[in-house]
């Protein structure tokens, strides 16, 4: 399986990707962290990204959001092919990466944080100045849409829980009119409860038609939200699953690379 | 969850006291400490220093102190120190005098030309730091006797030999431009005071303050603008969001290295100002001119609330914090005190700020 084509399932219409990478290669002196990978992303669906450690995930999608320029390869971005110079015009074209710091500042308010880089502005010129009371309703209100109370907008988001944070980090993305979300590794450091907070916020985002990239390697977190499943390992693309095509065995030992997990499998009693 | 418990509000969450909202503003330990400052002399101090002429007193070194304080707070909201501010006052001086005395500038011109100098020394200070990733702790304190030493130096060259350069007030006493930068402003305000007996007068009928020395209009001003710059507009949340997290800032599109270089000609440009200003009180620059004042306005900027890791502090906090300093350096002379506790008192104001100020992170970020 080297393509979505080799999963004949004729389910949802083939809509037109948002962004397709195609045969992506990065290298970094004499060290290939990627050696070809095929990724593209729908709108309304969640892409799930696994891959172990030193897979080339976070390559891949740094790659994506324009903070590396690939070494071969071709991103088209709504059928045009497109060159990220910087992480900037990544951003401008739509799409939005939630980094696992997260880009959040604990000492600074969830107002000033939501609309760090995109103040909004009123008057002009010299009395260019910031629209604090736009600033703080929308932030209050989008926090409330993805289902988060805040004390204030003024609240530090160092007084925020690591899932609250992650769902700022998301609202301002959508907010700022993502087209393509990237998440990295949302869920790693969280609880149970604040996953499943996030994982919801990803449904719900998923539902405004915006195309997720969710990077995980918890094979559980993927399979309960996502539509689409590509596994990375050592730089390469191992292929594309559609939901019910693949069970969360088959993609655990996708990740590990086949058989090292199976004997590990064995030796552990089937508790991976 | 549902639109309905969606808008219900968090049961885990204490309503907030007045009292506390208060503990989270950063300047509140500066206004703190200026209210203790004011009783402890108001019960030692002679009556005088809270009279006009007093007040303009203490006022006059907590507005050169306050200008070079506003710009350092500001440096290190945005997440770097600059300890060559000091040595900065005594170059800027010597550049400033140059223009005046040796190729006799007028104001118009040597004044810009000042800035744009102490500008240019600032954004390599700046640029130093940002290119190689260096603390600014080392790189500025390796300016500060850099420019120190050029200061030394090139007074021995302008002068021929001596390390004060004088002449600099018979160079400007005429030119239009020097009111805004020397001598009292509102002088006819106090002059129309004094004929209405609303000020003290000396006998002939003028006022016995002659007016506002123009660093305390300067003073005022920068922390009015640097104030208003922080909270109203979007450099200010840039400022914030650089000291506080560079990375993430510049993740989210903030231009970080343009936001600190910027900072860096400021507090230059700030340390340029005093120096014009002071120079041109005085008459003449020397090689000491703004000795150790680089730390003296980053102890200001503490007690005004700025943190030493960045990202966290108040333009208002600085302000008051070098009033406090005023108000110590030239209250002590009121008062019976040996003068010489002066410094007793800097070292301990600096070390209870800090503590508060820690203490006062944690309460913020809820760090427990």
């Amino acid at each position: 399986m080297t393509q979505d084509s080799t999963f004949h399932h004729g389910d949802a219409p083939n809509i037109a990707s948002i962004i397709e990478m195609r045969d992506i290669e990065k290298h970094f002196g004499n060290i290939i962290a990627l050696a070809g990978v095929s990724f593209d992303v729908r709108p309304g669906e969640c892409h799930c990204l696994l891959g172990d450690n030193g897979a080339g995930k976070s390559t891949f999608i740094k790659t994506m959001s324009g903070v590396h320029k690939p070494s071969a390869g071709e991103i088209f971005f709504e059928g045009k092919h497109m060159d990220f110079d910087s992480p900037r015009d990544a951003m401008e074209a739509g799409i939005a990466t939630v980094f696992q710091d997260l880009a959040m500042i604990p000492l600074m308010s969830v107002t000033r944080n939501f609309f760090m880089g995109r103040e909004p502005t009123k008057g002009r010129g010299l009395f260019k100045r910031l629209d604090a009371a736009k600033a703080n309703r929308v932030t209050v209100e989008e926090m409330r849409n993805m289902g988060i109370n805040l004390r204030g907008p003024d609240q530090a988001v160092g007084t925020l829980s690591g899932g609250e944070r992650q769902t700022v980090a998301i609202a301002r993305a959508v907010y700022f009119g993502a087209k393509v979300l990237i998440l990295d590794e949302p869920t790693s450091a969280l609880g149970v409860r604040q996953t499943s907070n996030v994982l919801a916020t990803i449904d719900r985002v998923r539902k405004q038609g915006i195309g997720v990239v969710f990077i995980t390697h918890n094979v559980r977190h993927a399979m309960s939200v996502g539509d689409r499943f590509t596994v990375l390992n050592r730089g390469k693309t191992l292929g594309t699953a559609k939901r019910g095509d693949i069970t969360p065995e088959q993609l655990q030992d996708l990740m590990a690379g086949g058989q090292e997990l199976a004997q590990l499998e064995g030796s552990l009693g089937g508790t991976v | 969850m549902t639109q309905a418990d969606a808008h219900t509000v968090d049961e885990r969450l204490k309503a907030e006291s007045f009292g506390s909202k208060l503990m989270k503003r950063p300047e509140l330990g500066a206004i703190a400490g200026v209210v203790l400052v004011v009783l402890f002399f108001l019960v030692t101090a002679d009556r005088s220093m809270f009279t006009m002429a007093g007040f303009m007193n203490f006022m006059t070194p907590a507005a050169q102190l306050g200008i070079l304080a506003i710009g350092a707070a500001l440096l290190m909201i945005g997440g770097e120190f600059d300890l060559s501010i000091g040595s900065m006052v005594a170059f800027a001086g010597l550049f400033f005098a140059v223009c005046v005395v040796n190729w006799g500038l007028p104001l118009i011109v040597a004044i810009p030309a000042t800035f744009i100098f102490a500008a240019l020394v600032g954004s390599i200070n700046g640029t130093i730091v940002i290119r190689s990733g260096l603390p600014s702790f080392i790189v500025t304190l390796a300016f500060l006797f850099i420019l120190r030493g050029l200061s030394l130096v090139g007074l021995k060259l302008a002068t021929g030999g001596s390390t004060q350069l004088r002449g600099v007030r018979e160079a400007v006493q005429d030119d239009w431009l020097a009111p805004v930068f020397s001598g009292d402003a509102f002088k006819g305000l106090f002059e129309a005071l004094g004929r209405a007996g609303l000020v003290e007068t000396f006998n002939n009928g003028a006022p016995k303050v002659p007016g506002v020395p123009v660093e305390i209009v300067w003073f005022i001003a920068m922390a009015i603008a640097a104030t208003y710059v922080l909270l109203r507009t979007p450099v200010g949340n840039w400022i914030f969001a650089s000291g506080g997290d560079a990375n993430a800032a510049s993740n989210s599109g903030v231009p970080v290295k343009k936001v600190k270089v910027s900072l860096f000609m400021l507090t230059a440009c700030c340390a340029a100002l005093v120096a014009i200003i002071t120079v041109m009180d005085s008459g003449s620059t020397d090689a000491r001119r703004g000795f150790q004042k680089e730390f003296e306005a980053i102890i200001a900027a503490v007690i005004g609330g700025c943190l030493l890791t960045g990202g966290y502090g108040s333009a208002i906090g600085a302000f008051f914090g070098a009033i406090i300093f005023g108000m110590v350096v030239i209250g002590l002379t009121y008062t019976d005190f040996d003068q010489d506790w002066f410094q007793v008192f800097l070292g301990a104001m600096l070390l209870i700020a800090v503590l508060f100020n820690n203490a006062i992170r944690k309460r913020v970020t809820g760090e427990r």
